[in-house]
């Protein structure tokens, strides 16, 4: 436990300390969503409409942007053999980075979202339904996102690859936080929606540390 | 004194289809070095790292307490400490964050206090606090090398720790190799250097095949 944490503290620390990157990902979110409303025009109607699909393609592609930098500083330094060889086990720190990077891009994107919400003139109970959509998919993002990361660590060119990698598998998330906030502005529930992402969250959950694990074990070799 | 006991039992490494040196096999018991020597590219490194269980051995076994490690990793991994090319060092944090983070991970947790004087006695008082990348090489090398006062490992794999060391420090790490050897620890080292060291070893060379 106290691997983990050391970990996680680790992670969180250096991403503060390296401001710069962190903040690559929540600007380009900012500005996804800002420039939207100005192209698209005043059109209350239309704005609503497009709100949630426009604020989660942003939040998806934000999260996506620092996937790469995920395992390749470790690998880079030598830090990556050092936790492989941690008698704590490779998937529970594995595990801690992954958390690590959802806080310090997933959890801001949550946070900010509601803001960017009113900008599409969304009312008050869709913007919460899109902040509690984006809290249960932006972890999936990233736990997905690490397989991804994992595989392609140290290969060539890894950026793309990942992206072609990880983008069917995000589809579904994006599908269903989405659709969660349009059934809601239709006055439908949204517990179906809701338990579908929570189904993806679950396994992703249990899963991805271990299949982390196991590539970035392969790429040591 | 079986139950601390290395053994590397016919151990082969290919590199492209090729195989890189002749089949290496010695046992190293509690209170020995073994200095591993080869020429550049000769498969020291590979050899630390199957060693260390890094990459898994393609032929032959490595056994601790007569276990393959494969079957004892969790074990092996709290006993073994093993320090590569790469320092595992993160530039961006201190010398002290990034040694007391190390202990953390490898299980052991290590106080601020014993953590500063393990730095200082690499000499290293007063850069304790300043990021790493600031540093120098061998003051890097040093912040690494740390972890060997802090450690309850008893068998340290250490490859190349000589390299960017100025002649003191390389004294002083031979000493802190001999006083490890002799309360009853393993030293497996690579090095080019041939550094005097004290208790009982033997060095081994690599061929090609």
């Amino acid at each position: 436990m106290s691997a983990f944490i050391a970990v996680l503290r680790r992670d969180v620390l250096l991403a503060l300390r390296r401001k710069a990157e962190v903040l690559t990902g929540v600007f380009f979110f900012v500005v996804v969503a800002s420039l939207f409303p100005l192209a698209i025009g005043p059109e209350m109607a239309t704005l609503r409409k497009v709100a949630p699909g426009v604020i989660w393609v942003g939040a998806l592609l934000a999260s996506m942007l620092s996937l790469g930098r995920l395992f390749e500083s470790d690998h880079r330094d030598g830090t990556l053999e050092h936790l492989a060889l941690s008698p704590a086990g490779l998937s529970w720190l594995v595990a801690a980075k992954i958390l690590a990077h959802w806080l310090t891009s997933g959890l801001p994107l949550v946070l900010l979202a509601p803001l960017l919400g009113l900008q599409f003139d969304l009312p008050v109970d869709s913007l919460v339904v899109l902040m509690l959509t984006l809290l249960i998919g932006t972890p999936v993002l990233s736990l997905i996102g690490a397989i991804g990361a994992a595989l392609t660590l140290g290969v060539r060119g890894g950026g793309v690859l990942l992206s072609l990698l990880v983008l069917p598998l995000f589809v579904p998330v994006l599908v269903f936080g989405a659709g969660a906030v349009e059934s809601q502005m239709a006055g439908l529930g949204i517990e179906a929606h809701v338990s579908i992402l929570m189904a993806l969250l679950l396994p992703a959950a249990a899963l991805s540390p271990w299949a982390c694990a196991v590539a970035l074990r392969i790429a040591l070799e | 004194m079986s139950l601390t006991r290395l053994e590397v039992d016919r151990l082969a490494c290919e590199r492209g289809g090729r195989p890189l040196f002749e089949p290496v096999s010695f046992s190293l018991c509690a209170g020995e070095w073994l200095h591993l020597q080869g020429d550049n590219g000769a498969g020291k490194t590979s050899l630390m790292r199957m060693v260390s269980g890094l990459s898994p051995a393609i032929t032959g076994e490595v056994r601790w307490a007569g276990v393959p490690i494969r079957q004892c990793a969790e074990l092996y991994r709290a006993e073994m400490l093993y320090l590569g090319h790469t320092l595992s060092l993160k530039d961006d944090l201190s010398a002290l964050e990034n040694l007391q983070f190390a202990s953390a991970v490898s299980g052991e947790s290590l106080d601020e206090a014993s953590a500063l004087q393990a730095l200082t006695a690499l000499g290293l008082r007063g850069r304790e606090h300043l990021p790493l990348r600031v540093l120098s090489q061998g003051q890097k090398r040093r912040a690494a090398l740390a972890r060997l006062l802090t450690t309850r490992a008893r068998l340290w794999l250490l490859d190349e720790p000589f390299v960017a060391l100025d002649p003191g420090a390389v004294t002083q790490l031979a000493d802190l190799l001999s006083q490890h050897v002799h309360q009853g620890g393993l030293v497996l080292y690579t090095s080019h250097q041939t550094v005097p060291m004290g208790g009982t070893g033997h060095h081994l060379r690599l061929t090609a095949p």
